[in-house]
């Protein structure tokens, strides 16, 4: 999927990401730009503005969570889909999650990249994080059923 | 003296859509708040309409290769850094900016302003409006690139929207 070129320069920029911000503010972006995504998120407390969502110690924990998820992930970009089986099976069987959302997060985590890391994030780089992103919802989607 | 088709809204609706958006929007007018477009406008009085259009333009063709195919005539498009120094696309990269500046002086009528555009992309051009959708992601990403601190998540959401409803409009005519 990826060249070994693409594979180190993902890893390489993928290094610099401070995973427990990046992850709270991929999901609460995800939740301010897609309302909808909030009913998946009804016990974290207050989601009614953007404010609210954003400083959300819950939505934090939880993007930590995700993003650490994403950067196991990382490590297996030759097998997404044997990486996130149980997680597959999780977010159908127990979550009942649209896998749309999938690649929703996905964007945003790339539009997030792309706010902290400036001209840094060059085409190619976003070329390159935009088939990871699509490969990890792909791989998601797998176990539906 | 091309035909035009009628503008009332009933033979607008007489135009069948084999084409599927995957965007969660219903097919309703648009509604910006007057936060949201004071936002927009905020934002936009900073865009520099060559970079930001002829950068999103380049991203597209190179993040979304297959899309190469409808620029055809534009030259070397062999390598990113051809791409992103190619004058066409720089070019072709203004013009479509410029009209997402015309979209934001008619925010409540997104439709009508794109009705002429959305002809041409469908009858002469016969691009996917799959692709609409995907030029707005990039013109997202570029924004981000360009406006670290402005590009809140207010600002992301409310261009987001502004970037859907654009598409929106100008696969309206499709048939």
């Amino acid at each position: 999927m990826l060249t070994a070129e693409e594979k180190s320069s993902v890893t390489a920029l993928f290094g610099k990401v401070k995973v427990d911000e990046v992850g709270g503010e991929a999901l609460g972006r995800l939740l301010v730009v897609y309302p909808w995504t909030q009913r998946f998120f009804e016990h974290f407390g207050d989601l009614s503005t953007a404010d609210a969502v954003m400083g959300n110690p819950q939505v934090k924990a939880h993007g930590k969570k995700v993003l650490e998820s994403f950067s196991e992930g990382l490590k297996h970009l030759d097998d997404l889909k044997g990486a996130f089986a149980k997680l597959s099976e999780l977010h159908c069987d127990k979550l009942h999650v649209d896998p749309e959302n999938f690649r929703l997060l996905g964007n945003v985590l790339v539009v997030v990249l792309a706010r902290r890391f400036g001209g840094e994030f060059t085409p190619e780089l976003q070329a390159s994080f935009q088939k990871v992103v699509t490969g990890v919802a792909n791989a998601l989607a797998h176990r539906y059923h | 003296m091309r035909n035009k088709r009628p503008r009332s809204e009933a033979a607008a609706r007489t135009c069948f859509w084999p084409i599927r958006l995957t965007s969660k929007l219903p097919d309703t007018m648009v509604h910006f708040t007057t936060e949201e477009k004071a936002a927009i406008a905020s934002l936009w009085a900073k865009v520099n309409v060559e970079v930001v259009g002829g950068e999103s333009l380049a991203r597209l063709l190179i993040v979304y290769p297959w899309t190469q195919r409808l620029f055809d005539s534009f030259g070397n498009l062999y390598s990113e850094s051809a791409i992103m120094g190619n004058p066409k696309v720089k070019a072709h990269g203004r013009k479509v900016l410029n009209s997402f500046g015309n979209a934001i002086k008619h925010m409540d009528d997104l439709k009508g302003t794109f009705e002429d555009l959305s002809e041409l992309h469908c009858d002469k051009l016969h691009v996917d409006p799959e692709n609409f959708r995907l030029l707005g992601n990039m013109i997202l990403i570029v924004l981000a690139t360009h406006f670290s601190k402005e590009f809140t998540p207010q600002m992301q959401a409310a261009w987001q929207k502004l970037t859907n409803a654009v598409a929106n409009a100008l696969a309206h005519k499709y048939h």
